[in-house]
């Protein structure tokens, strides 16, 4: 195990504690630098998906893991960078420009629906960020002028500085790619000013972040803004990568995700968003493999244990019915967030730690080590 | 023109007067304790000056100027910090991060400057980090600089809530219950804490408190609270012989 000796107020306030961190950190890029042209065309769309969530995923988690505001209606917040993108494109707007607009504006209605959010808490809070999304959902619907209604809007290939960027291009995932790990590079440096910590402090205890000096109205509407301003620049390039988008893509169900994103990964850190992304992402194939073959499977084994052909034929096709039947997706979705929630509320990033202990502390490691933050992430997180 | 002063302060809720015309002052540089038996005020007239409730009627002034209207934020950017009785800390996070937080009215970096960890705000965020240090070795919390809060023992936690509030280099401090819940030796070290805080720090004390020990030991003076009134002001022993307060004290 190592012992890190702090010999100057540096020590607390850069982004890696020690060399360890940058040789695991240098990998990884160079892994990702280099995943373009290694990995298939499927899984390099895969690997736009999990940068475009986990850029979500760190803005939600500004919001709700740092400042603890609930939200979920991040799709909205994802469907007007969209639909910004797609609206300025008609006009011939250079990318640069729309991207950052579309920012700006999504991180304005951030902040507009963070005043009425300033009354609110817990359940109630997330209650008004639902029906704001219903809200929005509704407006993209009807103003067709602008939206063209439930037809949807194609968005053209995005060209940058005059050179045509294909959705499938390495240089569109390198640029999703830079846009999360600006959006890291970003909140890190907040959560280590002040700003972040009167986001903590706000989350910990209103009343004393007030009796501190905190204006937390205003911390709170910032962290809305902010957090509102990185979706819409995520929902730019979602709009990019599907070239084509619809108010349905934009539903409660888009929200969920976003919030199963952080709730799986780790509600304190940003790693969290990161692995929350990479399953959200992955587990769609796992199910549409699941879907497939296991029918065939359940039957193998139906006739394994002596089922005669006809019964094994029987319960195939019975469990390929399950397996298709609408909504089960969701199903899945909420039985997985109830797990995560009882059994392992620090999420993904959180098991890591854990084993990442377990062999530092060989063969010392405690279980009661992190019972006192589970208690707390169960009993008072969220009120 | 005294440091700061209470003008009638009042506080009802509904046909209860918790605070019911209370005038006091406190001079630069004093002790002042508020004692009284349960449920007579003490605590609220705090929640009066920090802006959690808002008085009935009356005036509070601090440094000649009226902050009875002030936002809730304000009183702490005026430099007024306080502790609470039932402990107000930022649960998940270190201890560093809580005492930076009681920073928080000095910092003056704006958001884009803190997106990009300009130097500027490396060198601010230094600054801070240096006087969180000296009040670290003040209170002698060299140990814990780096635990979460929620792993620490009471004592500790109290001892860190005092310190928080001292890193906002306060002008006039308000103490609510400095040694509830803490041993005899605990006690001991929050008394000379107390005492050090007026003489090196030169900050100014307004204190709540149950243990007459504790309270003989540090002030300078003694205001005897019952029922939202005032019974008795002046020298700790003064206030504690004055025959209203052992007539509230011991129900004769």
């Amino acid at each position: 195990m190592r012992f890190l000796f702090k010999t100057d107020y540096e020590d607390d306030i850069r982004l890696f504690p020690h060399s360890g961190y940058v040789v695991s950190y240098g990998l990884l890029f160079a892994v990702l630098l280099i995943a373009p042209y290694v990995l298939s065309s499927y899984l390099m769309s895969q690997l736009v998906f999990v940068c475009i969530y986990a850029t979500v995923g760190v803005a939600l988690l500004i919001l709700t893991g740092f400042t603890g505001q609930a939200s979920l209606g991040h799709a909205a917040f994802l469907a007007i960078g969209a639909y910004t993108a797609a609206y300025l494109q008609k006009y011939n707007v250079p990318f640069p420009v729309y991207f950052l607009a579309a920012g700006v504006l999504t991180g304005c209605i951030g902040a507009l629906v963070g005043f009425p959010a300033l009354r609110l808490q817990g359940i109630y809070l997330v209650i008004a960020t639902i029906s704001f999304a219903f809200i929005v959902e509704e407006i993209l619907a009807r103003w067709e002028s602008v939206t063209n209604g439930n037809e949807g809007l194609r968005v053209k290939a995005l060209s940058l500085l005059g050179v045509t960027v294909s959705r499938d291009s390495p240089t569109f995932y390198f640029l999703c790619l830079a846009v999360l790990v600006l959006t890291i590079v970003g909140t890190l440096n907040l959560l280590r000013s002040p700003t972040g910590r009167a986001f903590v402090a706000i989350r910990d205890s209103e009343t004393a972040a007030r009796s501190m000096g905190v204006n937390v109205a205003l911390y709170k509407v910032k962290s809305f803004a902010i957090s509102a301003a990185i979706t819409g620049f995520a929902g730019v390039l979602f709009a990019h990568k599907l070239s084509f988008i619809s108010p349905e893509m934009f539903t409660l169900q888009l929200s969920i995700e976003f919030i199963i994103v952080i709730l799986i990964g780790g509600t304190f850190s940003l790693h969290g968003a990161v692995l929350g992304a990479i399953f959200i992402v992955m587990i769609d194939p796992f199910l549409t493999y699941l879907k497939d073959d296991m029918p065939g499977v359940i039957a193998g084994i139906a006739a394994a244990f002596g089922a005669g052909t006809v019964t094994a034929g029987n319960i195939q096709s019975k469990v390929a019915a399950f397996a298709s039947l609408n909504g089960l997706k969701g199903a899945i979705y909420g039985v997985i967030i109830m797990l995560f929630v009882l059994f392992e509320p620090l999420g993904l990033y959180g098991r890591w730690l854990k084993i990442k202990l377990f062999f530092q502390l060989f063969p010392l490691y405690k279980r009661a080590t992190f019972k006192r933050q589970k208690i707390y992430v169960k009993s008072e997180r969220n009120r | 023109m005294s440091y700061f002063r209470a003008e009638n302060l009042s506080l009802h809720f509904g046909g209860l007067k918790a605070v019911d015309a209370v005038s006091f002052a406190v001079e630069k540089g004093e002790i002042l304790s508020i004692i009284g038996p349960n449920g007579a005020g003490k605590s609220s007239i705090f929640n009066l000056i920090s802006r959690i409730y808002r008085p009935t009627s009356g005036r509070i002034f601090f440094e000649d100027q009226d902050i009875t209207e002030q936002p809730p934020y304000d009183i702490a950017k005026l430099g007024i910090a306080r502790t609470f009785q039932n402990i107000e800390l930022f649960e998940n996070a270190t201890v560093l991060s809580n005492l930076l937080v009681g920073r928080h009215r000095h910092s003056s970096t704006q958001l884009w400057q803190e997106l990009l960890f300009l130097p500027s705000v490396r060198a601010n965020e230094k600054l801070h980090r240096r006087r969180v240090e000296q009040v670290i070795e003040f209170l002698d919390l060299e140990p814990y600089r780096d635990k979460l809060i929620s792993g620490l023992p009471y004592g500790v936690r109290k001892v860190i809530e005092l310190a928080r509030a001292l890193c906002s280099e306060p002008k006039l401090i308000l103490l609510d219950e400095p040694s509830s819940g803490l041993n005899v030796e605990e006690t001991d070290d929050m008394s000379f804490w107390i005492r050090d805080m007026k003489s090196e720090l030169g900050v100014t004390v307004l204190m709540v408190e149950h243990d007459m020990s504790l309270v003989n030991r540090v002030s300078d003076r003694v205001i005897a609270l019952n029922y939202g009134r005032v019974l008795a002001m002046g020298s700790p022993s003064e206030v504690q012989q004055h025959p209203d307060v052992v007539a509230a004290y011991l129900g004769a």
